[in-house]
C-alpha cells in the first residue's frame, strides 16, 4: 500500500463523512434543535416593548 | 433581567468607520488604474504607476474594505449571538490597530516597489509576520467568545465567520513560506518563495482561489447568516441548509484552485481535478444563496422599502450569478476562450462588487446606527440612492467586461486559412477601449455611492453618541 493509496482512502472517507453530515443534519432528531437555532440571531434583542419587561431599555 | 455587563462595541465601531474610509480609499485607486488603461498618460510617476497601483487596488479592497468589514460584523454577531461581551478585549483593541497599521505599510511599500509578486500575497516578508500575530490575535479573540457563550448552540455564522479565521491562517503560513534576504535590511525587504516552479504555481493558486473561497465567501456567508435575519426579522429560510452549505464548502473549495493553472505546466489530472471540484461548488454555492433570499419568502413586501434588505438581497443575486460564472468558466474549453481575459476580470468585480461590497455595505448599514444610539441611518433616501448607483455602476462593470472579455479571446484565437494570427494583439487592445471607459463609468458610480455611504455615516455619528448596548440574557426557554 503506497501513499496513493492513502490519498485515495482518504478522499472516500471525506466523502462517507460529508455524506453523513447531511444525514445527521436532515436527521428528525435535529429538528427541534435547529428550529431553536434558527431563532437565536432574532432572540438578541431585547423583545417587543408590549411585556414592558425591558421597558426603558436603549435600544440595541 | 439584564446584567450591568455591556457588549464590546468600541471595535466594531472602528472598525466599521474604517470600512468605509478603506472601501473608498480602494475603489479611488481602482477607478485611477482603470482610467490609465484608457489614458496611459495619467502613468505620471512611478509609484503611481498601473504595475504598482494594481496590487494596492486589490490589497486595499480585499483586506483593507472587505477584511474591516469581516472584524466589525464577525466581533458585533459574535457578541450577540452568544450573549457575552467579547473575550480579550485588548486583544481586539490590537488587533484593530494592527489591522490599520498593515494597511497604512501596504499602501506606502507596494507603490514603492516591494512586492513578492504573488498575486493577493504581495506584501513583504516583515508585514506578513505582523500579519501572522494580528490573526492570531483575532482566533483567540473571536474564538474566546465562542468558549465563554451563555448560550448552547454555536450560531451558524459563527461557524462561518470561524472556518474563515482557521483557513485564512493555513493558507497564509503556506503560501506566505519564503525566504527573506537579511541582507536587504527589514526596511527594504526582498524575500524569495518557499516553493519553485510549478509549486510554487500550485501553491500560490490554491491560496489565490482559497482566499476567495474563504476570506471572500465564508466570511461574508457569515455576515449574510446573521444580517439577513436581522434585518427580515425572519430565521433563515433551512437551518439544515446552512449546516449543509458550510460543511459541503470546507470539503470542496480547497480543492478548486488548479482551474487558474488551465494548459500551463501544471500536470492534467490536477488541471482536471480543480475542474471537477469547481463545478461541485456550484451546488453549495446555490443552496446558500437560495436559503438567504427564501429568508424573505412570505415578507417579500420588505423589500419594497427597505433600501438595506435591498443591498443584501442582490448581493445574494450576484453571488448567485458569480458562482454559477465561476464553475463555467472552469470548464476547460471554456477557460481556453475566457482565461488571461477580460472576463475574468468582470467575473471578478460580479462577485466583489455584487456580492462582497453589497452584503458588507447592507451589514455597516445595519450596524451604524445600533452602536451610535439611533434607531436609523440618518437618511434612508440617501442609502436608497446608494444602492441604485452601486447596482447600476457594478452592472455597467461587469457587461462591458463581458463583451471586451469575449471579444479578446475570440480575436487572440482568431487565425487565418493559412494558420497566421488574424490579429495582432494590439488590434485586441485598440478594440477593447470603448468598454474600457464604459468599466470607468462603472467603478466611478460604485465609489459616488461609497461617498453617499460615508456621508450618511458621519451625519449619523455626528447626530448619535456611542452606545455599548447591555449584554441581554438568553431566552430562559433553552
Amino acid at each position: 500500500m503506497d501513499i496513493n493509496d492513502l490519498r485515495s482512502l482518504f478522499t472516500v472517507l471525506s466523502m462517507i463523512c460529508f455524506g453523513g453530515i447531511v444525514w445527521w443534519a436532515y436527521s428528525s432528531r435535529r429538528k427541534q434543535a435547529y428550529e431553536e437555532a434558527a431563532m437565536l440571531p432574532l432572540e438578541d434583542d431585547p423583545p417587543a416593548p408590549v411585556a414592558g419587561r425591558n421597558a426603558g431599555q436603549a435600544n440595541n | 433581567m439584564q446584567s450591568q455587563a455591556t457588549y464590546n462595541y468600541k471595535v466594531v465601531r472602528q472598525f466599521a468607520v474604517m470600512t468605509v474610509i478603506w472601501g473608498i480609499v480602494g475603489m479611488l485607486v481602482g477607478v485611477l488604474i482603470a482610467s490609465q488603461l484608457v489614458w496611459p498618460q495619467l502613468n505620471i510617476v512611478e509609484f503611481l504607476s498601473y504595475g504598482r497601483l494594481r496590487p494596492l487596488h486589490t490589497n486595499a479592497v480585499i483586506f483593507a474594505f472587505g477584511g474591516c468589514a469581516l472584524f466589525a460584523t464577525s466581533y458585533y454577531s459574535v457578541q450577540r449571538t452568544g450573549h457575552t461581551p467579547l473575550f480579550a478585549p485588548g486583544l481586539a483593541a490590537f488587533t484593530f490597530w494592527g489591522w490599520q497599521l498593515i494597511i497604512v505599510l501596504a499602501a506606502l511599500s507596494l507603490p514603492l516597489g516591494f512586492t513578492t509578486g504573488k498575486e493577493y500575497a504581495e506584501l513583504e516578508w516583515p508585514i506578513d509576520i505582523l500579519i501572522t500575530l494580528v490573526w492570531v490575535a483575532y482566533a483567540i479573540v473571536f474564538f474566546g467568545t465562542i468558549a465563554i457563550r451563555k448560550t448552547k448552540h454555536i450560531y451558524v455564522s459563527n461557524w462561518f465567520f470561524g472556518g474563515m479565521i482557521l483557513a485564512v491562517a493555513l493558507l497564509h503560513l503556506v503560501n506566505s513560506a519564503e525566504i527573506p534576504v537579511m541582507a536587504a535590511g527589514i526596511l527594504t525587504p526582498k524575500s524569495y518563495s518557499a516553493y519553485a516552479g510549478v509549486q510554487d504555481a500550485m501553491v500560490q493558486w490554491w491560496y489565490g482561489h482559497n482566499a476567495v473561497g474563504f476570506f471572500l465567501t465564508a466570511g461574508f456567508l457569515g455576515m449574510m447568516y446573521y444580517f439577513v435575519p436581522k434585518q427580515a426579522g425572519r430565521p433563515v429560510y433551512s437551518y439544515r441548509l446552512s449546516v449543509v452549505h458550510f460543511w459541503a464548502l470546507i470539503f470542496t473549495y480547497m480543492w478548486a484552485g488548479p482551474h487558474h493553472l488551465h494548459y500551463t505546466a501544471l500536470p492534467d489530472w490536477t488541471q482536471s481535478l480543480g475542474m471537477i471540484f469547481s463545478l461541485i461548488l456550484l451546488a453549495p454555492s446555490w443552496g446558500g444563496m437560495i436559503n438567504g433570499i427564501m429568508t424573505l419568502s412570505g415578507a417579500w413586501h420588505k423589500l419594497r422599502d427597505d433600501p438595506v434588505l435591498k443591498f443584501m438581497i442582490t448581493a445574494l443575486s450576484f453571488y448567485g450569478m458569480s458562482t454559477f460564472e465561476g464553475p463555467m468558466m472552469s470548464i476547460k474549453t471554456v477557460n481556453a476562450l475566457s482565461h488571461y481575459t477580460d472576463w475574468t476580470v468582470g467575473h471578478v468585480h460580479s462577485g466583489a462588487l455584487g456580492w462582497v461590497a453589497m452584503i458588507s455595505i447592507g451589514s455597516i448599514y445595519y450596524i451604524l446606527p445600533r452602536v451610535f444610539g439611533r434607531t436609523d441611518m440618518y437618511s434612508t433616501p440617501l442609502i436608497t440612492a446608494h444602492f441604485w448607483i452601486a447596482t447600476l455602476g457594478t452592472v455597467l462593470y461587469i457587461a462591458s467586461m463581458w463583451i471586451s472579455g469575449v471579444m479578446q479571446g475570440l480575436m487572440w484565437r482568431a487565425t487565418n486559412v493559412d494558420g497566421t494570427l488574424t490579429y495582432t494583439f494590439a488590434e485586441a487592445v485598440k478594440a477593447s477601449y470603448p468598454f474600457w471607459t464604459i468599466r470607468v463609468v462603472g467603478g466611478a458610480m460604485f465609489l459616488v455611492g461609497m461617498l453617499l455611504m460615508a456621508y450618511n455615516m458621519f451625519k449619523t455619528i455626528g447626530q448619535g453618541k456611542a452606545v455599548d448596548a447591555p449584554v441581554l440574557q438568553p431566552a430562559a426557554a433553552h
